[in-house]
């Protein structure tokens, strides 16, 4: 209205108004900014983590010490933290995969329609529970309340490597079995709103069809639900996989007991790559030490940077192809 | 069950699903059941954790100082004090983050849907910002750590926390901006252009007032994710158990920083401290998820 025109621009009597020409460079900005912080996240926790991992003593990638006490001594190897951070997540895919594909059936194919909304709202305000509360809640609550579990799967299935004797007692609570199960909780939200979504998508006429010809309703899903589906399922539960990767609080405060290092159980307690951050936060006061622990976050980054991108790869994959 | 061209041109066969027996009608029933001791399932554990909560941390919340005294000369073992200090220092760390977050995330979901449509860069951009959304919290902590800190040398402050915060609450804003400019009807802005109105004062004017609602609880509920938040907290700035409101230097209380801390003291003035703090947190996201809801009704856009 009563923006000032420019004069005349190369282009013949299309209008160049100076307001839209300095919003639209603040809203391209502003996408250049987001695309550029994800690349300055890399670059700068790159820079802090070059010089200590110069100056490690050990093995970055295979060795099992982590010893930063003496920035000019530095020992750092990322093995444990792998297989902690592996092993929880692992767990918490194989408790949430199925529970979060039976509640996206439920909501889509079952749930009478006006109950689908607040059903899957329930199902969402797990996600708003904070983490650490779910860290307090696994340790103090679901821990002992498991340990029994744990003790049967240790004393039955004990000769399975991953039920053997863990570096703490089978029976303590606080181990990679329970935190995987308390992971499991905080990602069955994502991976249910995403397959929920794809399962939605569905097309009519697939389930008419089988309808049509007298399927029944296990078989309406068996055959156009879940094939259609699928893939977006597998994606999302690439996302959860991320988000348990990630996760900190909880892990922290459900696994922390200072240990030997682990023995390849799910009785194991220890740290993640998260965790092991966030314990050496009282560390943080020499650039050298920081610098170990910005190269375990730096790995952190790239693994759940690779798990979230292979992941909206596969769900924007699904989509396309059999619409 | 995909239908191709030549599904379609083949002769039928005899119906695929014939004669309900038994074990069609007993797999039918089974998968029912499943289905739905699924959903059960994923309640348990919310019902669980909410009720934990209330038993353990009512009555801290109840008690006559809990709103308003800090925890400032507590000893581990004193029950008493209140968590004043904390509601202050997540309070403004989220306010921070808001400031910061509400404009960013608004004009990149402006720019995808508006202007870089399905340009390449805007692409890479909808990538970054998916990217971003799974980015790990305690990573954001310490890129901020490794930027705001070591590189630019300033002290490790609630301001810092609330610059990580902003990478987690970013991703959400953008989301559900986009979300809702992409529902605004074309005609809207056509009828507009026709007006003579410049593009981006029907993008002010006429698109963002129309999505308000849906922005705002957005914003809310982005909020609301973000101050539960620990791990930057952890890195980013020091506990202190009385009231502060200096967000550039100095320690800092809030909320998950106080569940954590108290956990470590391992008394039973401690736990009760730490459980009221916990319930406090689920107050206070409640009541955010609760006002986001009440602003989409509020300012919801009359549809004709």
């Amino acid at each position: 209205m009563s923006a000032p025109e420019a004069p005349p621009a190369d282009e013949p009597k299309k209008v160049v108004r100076i307001g839209d020409r300095a919003f639209q460079s603040l809203a391209t900005g502003s996408g250049i900014f987001v695309v550029a912080l994800i690349a300055a996240i890399g670059i700068f926790l790159l820079i802090r983590a070059v010089p200590s991992l110069q100056a490690n003593q050990v093995n970055f990638l295979f060795s099992r010490v982590w010893d930063t006490s003496d920035p000019n001594e530095l020992s750092f190897g990322i093995a444990d933290l792998a297989w902690v951070t592996v092993a929880s997540s692992l767990v918490a895919l194989v408790f949430a995969m199925p529970i979060a594909c039976g509640i996206a059936l439920f909501l889509t194919q079952y749930a009478p329609r006006s109950l689908a909304r607040p059903f899957a709202y329930i199902v969402d305000l797990l996600a708003a529970v904070p983490s650490v509360i779910y860290g307090l809640w696994g340790v103090l609550v679901l821990g002992p309340v498991l340990k029994p579990v744990a003790l049967w799967l240790n004393q039955n299935l004990g000769w399975i490597p991953i039920f053997a004797d863990g570096n703490a007692p089978a029976d303590g609570g606080m181990n990679i079995f329970t935190a995987g199960i308390v992971l499991a909780v905080m990602i069955l939200p994502t991976i249910t709103g995403v397959t929920r979504e794809v399962f939605q998508r569905t097309p009519k006429a697939h389930i008419e069809g089988a309808q049509a010809l007298g399927a029944t309703r296990w078989e309406v899903v068996r055959t156009t639900v879940w094939p259609f589906g699928r893939n977006g399922f597998i994606g999302g539960s690439m996302l959860g996989l991320g988000r348990a990767l990630g996760e900190t609080v909880a892990l922290t405060v459900i696994l922390s007991t200072v240990n030997s290092g682990p023995n390849f159980s799910l009785f194991d307690v220890g740290a993640t790559f998260a965790s092991k951050i966030a314990l050496g936060s009282g560390e943080f006061n020499n650039n050298m030490q920081v610098g170990a622990y910005i190269s375990a976050g730096l790995v952190l980054f790239v693994i759940t940077f690779a798990v979230n991108a292979l992941a909206r790869w596969i769900e924007s994959a699904s989509g396309k192809g059999k619409s | 069950m995909t239908t191709n061209a030549a599904d379609v041109e083949r002769p039928a066969a005899p119906p695929a699903f014939q004669h309900l027996g038994f074990a069609r009608k007993f797999k039918n029933h089974l998968a029912t059941t499943v289905f739905t001791a699924a959903f059960v399932i994923a309640v348990i554990p919310l019902l669980w954790v909410l009720i934990t909560l209330l038993q353990r941390g009512l009555a801290p919340v109840l008690s006559s100082t809990w709103w308003t005294h800090s925890f400032n000369g507590l000893l581990p073992t004193d029950f008493g004090g209140g968590i004043n200090h904390a509601l202050a220092g997540t309070l403004l760390e989220g306010l921070i983050c808001a400031v910061i977050s509400v404009p960013l995330g608004v004009l990149v979901a402006i720019y995808l849907i508006e202007y870089g449509q399905n340009s390449r860069f805007a692409k890479v951009a909808t990538f970054m910002v998916d990217i971003l959304s799974g980015l790990p919290s305690i990573v954001a902590g310490l890129f901020i750590y490794a930027l705001w800190i070591t590189t630019f040398g300033f002290n490790r402050s609630g301001f810092a926390v609330a610059l990580s915060l902003v990478l987690l609450m970013v991703p959400v804003v953008v989301r559900v901006t986009e979300t809702m400019l992409l529902i605004v009807p074309d005609e809207l802005r056509e009828a507009s252009y026709a007006l003579g109105v410049p593009k981006w004062k029907t993008i002010v004017k006429v698109v963002l007032p129309t999505a308000l609602s849906g922005i705002l609880t957005g914003v809310m509920l982005g909020l609301a994710r973000v101050l539960g938040e620990t791990a930057p907290l952890l890195i980013l700035v020091g506990y202190s158990s009385s009231i502060s409101y200096d967000m550039f230097g100095g320690e800092l209380a809030s909320l998950p920083l106080t569940i954590f801390m108290e956990r470590g003291t391992g008394t039973a003035a401690g736990d009760a401290r730490m459980w009221g703090a916990a319930l406090t947190l689920v107050l206070v996201i409640m009541l955010i998820n609760l006002v986001a809801s009440l602003l989409s009704r509020l300012f919801a856009v009359k549809t004709k």
